[in-house]
């Protein structure tokens, strides 16, 4: 870009934080990808927070109706999306009214004012212009008639029927990026060409966006409003090949790459639901990889024919949310009792019954450790970071595959939506998941029968044999078991026995476990804080302002939620305070504090939003008292 | 395909187990038919799987010496689906009943019709819960008294054959427990059917439900009310042929004295691109109280669901190679150097 006009000056950041808020038709998720494209290539760390109503079209203007992208972007190591922004695009009064009271004192606050009428004030419930008023003194607002800008920038292709005026006021969008984009010194190639790839064949509204794009660059070039630049350098990253991932995608790929490195073709059934549906369209997009994927009629169909698919050989998976995972419940129990193994996926949203489609939450612990009738020991683990997601996805299917069991992956709305950079891994460092199991061939039993339930004794595990191996026919299903022979059983003692077994079996996977790994630098901290799940960033985060406060804490993050790490109980003991957040109202604290009788803290909240660090230095210091 | 062909016999699909539904049962005659059946197809013990629900009917596995998986109520469809789709080289079986196929399950057994999964799908019906001890169920008929419907049934019930061919199963059938001769022609087609095939089966429950059938499988009864459909012949039917079944106006079917009927009777055509005779023809009797039709009511070939999803997969493989690190690496990628 050249032409500068206007002298300007150049701040260097550490860190920054932008929010793009507009109605639910603005293209705000979009939006936001894109500048988090560009952070990304301008070598960032970051981490980022997508927000948006769960109806698809709440009515334009409306408070219901407003959609954000929040970005957290630094030259250092990021672990959330940022608690106040920086920088606050509002495209209308209602997303104004929604975010600005997040908004750092003195910040940026770029609006639409073409937006701002009378009608639209109404609608997000203003009772005059807040533009007008003394409500912004203390910010740095940029009034910016982005729709007539836009409009005046793609004159020319309206003028000659071209565009229509609808799509090219739609490209407004593209203007507050290419603006905010200068603001922070990021190329806009990158989106350019994304933008020529996106539409393709349809030239026109390539270039219309284009067009705005670089409208709204420009108009940051040459208008006097706006007199600093910054400039957020690159992090520091370890060393290799970046890209931005999404949970969702994270574990796509990893269920692909435990198909691979099993040799195991992937099987994958689901029904639609908020906010797992991606995991189903990135893998539909991969079945080069032999992935097959079934949309079912229902969720237990979906965990049904998982369940047959492991019967017959394959890597089998399903994925839900909370209400899916409700209705496989009974099916997830036929898979523990076949021990047939079967990754099942819960991308946690906020609950119970509908509650929250689009917000995120991390209330399903005790649904996916406890809500089966019976005794239904299940293995339970958790990722921990979108990048991370990638790597519980493997766990999950070396459980299952070693251990024959089904298998709960956690992750939420959080984690499957914000996307942050992620060291792409050596396909050959990845888990040889070829080792953890081999199809049975051979009768296992006296005489030349086989013996279905007859186990491996380190594991506990039953063979794995596959329909179409001859000599190997057995029957499966949910009634209870004679040992070895599989037999049906109505014995009593020998149900107990059973049940002591399954047990027993899960009990085996933790003690298997490498030993669990504690934050505690100093190696003198009296205080613990323990977590699972998408918490990790902010945990770190607000660990590591405490420690730079002079407050020694320990941390430890849980990736195996069931069977918990047998070194948990003497780690818990070791500490004064044990301090336990969680976005759910006390799940792992209750199963901490009843599996070792120590005093865990919990602290909660459910409001559909992660946790802020601010939020967990002040709960954790809280608890810790005064006395460091 | 005959025992000598194949080298198999009835035994090498029996297995050891003791079997045991109530004595008299019309399930044993069911079981006795298809382990007989399975050799004269020339199947393997080995590729062949029986999938279950919940019920009297869905032991049936644990009595074959195949594969076989009793799954939980309701979902042998979509266990089966799965199991279908992941391995083409088998023959899977459901074995389901009126209150597992047709109640909890009716979600999994229409899709599984319509979608065309390449399945043999059995579905008991003995008008009762039988292993719950007798309550009514989506077969039977309106005003039948049993232990939850003391003063009469008043739900409506579902026609089986009405429900598959709404579906637009491309194999539809019926037949009778008892009649040895007929349920194994019919299974024969079924077995040869590549897609769903979908065969009720009339049970006699013994103990909750006795003679439910009678209309049609009495000694007396059957001779006057079995409308026996083969393709390409006319549909008429009685002791000596003196009931026909024609086409009326209103586009149902109608019974009328073959003397009557003339030219109008209906030759049966289980081809028929489009289920509308073959539906008309199950609500010639919508519970078989009367003139009832079995037989194969339709027999079409139709893409199967499951081979079109490895079509794709082999597709897209053709097209694009199985390389994991270049999919890591897909999109905006950059390099961080020391």
């Amino acid at each position: 870009m050249s032409g500068t006009t206007v002298e300007r000056t150049r701040v260097t950041l550490h860190n920054a934080v932008v929010r793009f808020a507009g109605d639910s038709g603005d293209g705000m998720q979009l939006t936001g990808d894109r500048f988090t494209a560009e952070s990304a290539l301008a070598g960032n760390d970051l981490a980022t927070l997508p927000d948006y109503p769960a109806e698809i079209r709440a009515p334009a203007g409306t408070l219901a109706g407003v959609s954000s992208f929040q970005l957290h972007f630094s030259d250092q190591d990021v672990h959330t999306p940022g608690d106040q922004p920086d920088v606050l695009v509002a495209m209308n009064p209602a997303a104004l009214k929604k975010h600005l009271k997040d908004l750092k004192p003195g910040g940026t606050l770029i609006v639409n004012s073409d937006a701002f009428t009378d009608r639209n004030l109404q609608k997000a419930g203003y009772e005059g212009n807040p533009l007008e008023g003394d409500v912004l003194t203390d910010l740095q607002v940029h009034e910016v008639p982005l729709t007539s800008l836009t409009l005046r920038a793609l004159e020319e292709p309206i003028a000659s029927g071209g565009i229509g005026k609808k799509d090219a006021e739609r490209s407004k969008n593209m203007f507050a990026l290419g603006l905010v984009s200068w603001m922070f010194s990021r190329s806009i190639d990158a989106t350019e060409a994304w933008l020529r790839a996106k539409f393709g064949a349809r030239q026109a509204l390539a270039d219309a966006n284009v067009a705005a794009l670089k409208a709204g660059w420009y108009y940051g070039e040459t208008t006097e409003a706006f007199v600093f630049t910054y400039e957020v350098p690159a992090a520091r990253l370890a060393p290799g090949r970046y890209r931005n991932i999404t949970g969702n995608q994270a574990i796509a790929y990893g269920l692909v790459a435990a198909s691979v490195r099993a040799g195991l073709p992937l099987f994958y059934g689901s029904y639609p639901i908020t906010p797992a549906s991606d995991i189903l369209h990135e893998l539909a997009k991969l079945k080069h990889f032999g992935v097959a994927t079934f949309q079912a009629e229902d969720e237990i169909a979906a965990i049904g024919s998982t369940i047959g698919a492991a019967f017959g050989g394959a890597l089998a998976v399903t994925a839900s949310s909370g209400p899916g995972i409700a209705l496989k419940t009974e099916a997830m129990g036929l898979a523990m009792m076949t021990e047939l193994p079967v990754v099942i996926i819960d991308v946690q949203r906020g609950g119970p019954s509908t509650g929250l489609p689009t917000k995120t939450e991390q209330s399903d612990l005790f649904q996916a450790v406890l809500g089966r009738n019976g005794e239904a020991p299940i293995p339970v683990i958790a990722a921990s970071s979108p990048g991370d997601a990638f790597d519980a996805a493997l766990e999950a299917a070396r459980i299952a595959l070693t251990y024959r069991t089904p298998v709960v992956l956690l992750s939420d709305g959080y984690l499957a939506n914000s996307a942050e950079p992620w060291r792409l891994p050596d396909v050959d460092d990845l888990p040889d998941l070829a080792d953890a199991f081999t199809f049975a061939t051979e009768p296992n039993g006296p005489d030349g029968t086989f013996l279905p339930y007859l186990r491996d004794p380190e594991t506990l595990a039953r063979p794995w044999a596959l329909p179409g191996t001859p000599g190997l026919q057995h029957r499966i299903g949910g009634l209870e078991k004679e040992p070895d022979t599989g037999s049906i059983s109505y014995d009593g003692d020998n149900h107990h026995a059973m049940t002591v077994l399954r047990h027993e079996r899960l009990a085996r996977i933790g003690r298997a476990l490498p030993p669990l790994e504690v934050d505690d630098p100093s190696g003198s901290a009296d205080v613990l804080v323990v977590g699972w799940g998408s918490t990790e960033g902010p945990l770190r985060a607000a660990c590591t302002e405490l420690r730079e406060r002079g407050r020694a804490v320990a941390r430890v993050h849980l990736r195996h939620l069931a069977p918990l790490h047998p070194d948990l109980d003497d780690l818990v003991r070791r500490y004064r305070v044990v301090v336990c957040p969680e976005n759910n109202m006390g799940q792992l604290s209750m199963l901490l504090r009843a599996r070792t009788l120590v005093d865990v803290q919990p602290y909660n909240r459910v409001s559909g939003q992660p946790f802020s660090s601010a939020e967990l230095v002040a709960a954790i210091e809280s608890f810790a008292g005064s006395t460091a | 395909m005959t025992e000598a062909t194949s080298g198999l016999t009835k035994k090498d699909f029996t297995s050891d187990r003791e079997v045991r539904w109530c004595p008299g049962c019309g399930d044993y005659a069911i079981l006795s038919t298809v382990q007989s059946l399975l050799a004269e197809v020339g199947a393997r013990p080995e590729t062949t799987v029986f999938v279950s629900g919940i019920g009297c009917s869905s032991r049936f596995p644990y009595y074959m010496d195949t594969y076989g998986f009793h799954s939980i109520h309701g979902r042998a469809p979509a266990v089966a689906t799965g199991l279908a789709i992941a391995r083409p080289d088998l023959d899977v079986w459901v074995i389901t009943g009126d209150g597992d196929g047709l109640s909890i399950g009716g979600n999994h057994l229409v899709h599984a019709l319509r979608r065309n999964v390449n399945l043999k799908v059995l579905l008991f019906n003995n008008e009762i819960y039988g292993l719950t001890k007798g309550q009514y169920s989506p077969t039977s008929p309106i005003g039948s008294v049993h232990k939850s419907t003391p003063m009469g049934s008043i739900d409506r019930p579902l026609n089986p054959v009405s429900l598959a061919l709404g579906a637009e199963a491309t194999f539809v059938a019926r037949s009778i427990d008892a009649d040895r001769a007929h349920l194994s022609e019919v299974l024969t087609a079924a077995y040869a059917h590549r897609g769903a095939a979908f065969v009720e089966i009339y049970q006699n429950c013994v103990v909750f439900n006795d003679d439910a059938f009678i209309a049609v499988t009495g000694k007396e009864e059957r001779v006057v009310n079995q409308i026996r459909l083969r393709h390409g012949e006319p549909i008429v039917f009685g002791p000596g042929g003196e009931r026909a079944v024609v086409a009326q106006g209103d586009g149902s079917l109608a019974i009328v004295p073959t003397g009557e009927a003339g030219d109008r009777v209906i030759v049966h055509d289980a081809h028929l691109p489009e289920p509308t005779t073959a539906f008309a023809l199950s609500r010639l009797a919508p519970s078989p109280t009367g003139p009832t039709p079995i037989g194969v009511f339709r027999s079409v070939a139709a893409p199967v669901y499951d081979d079109l999803l490895r079509e794709q997969v082999e597709t897209a493989r053709a097209r694009t190679p199985a390389d994991l690190g270049a999919l890591l690496a897909s999109g905006n990628v950059w390099d961080v150097t020391d």
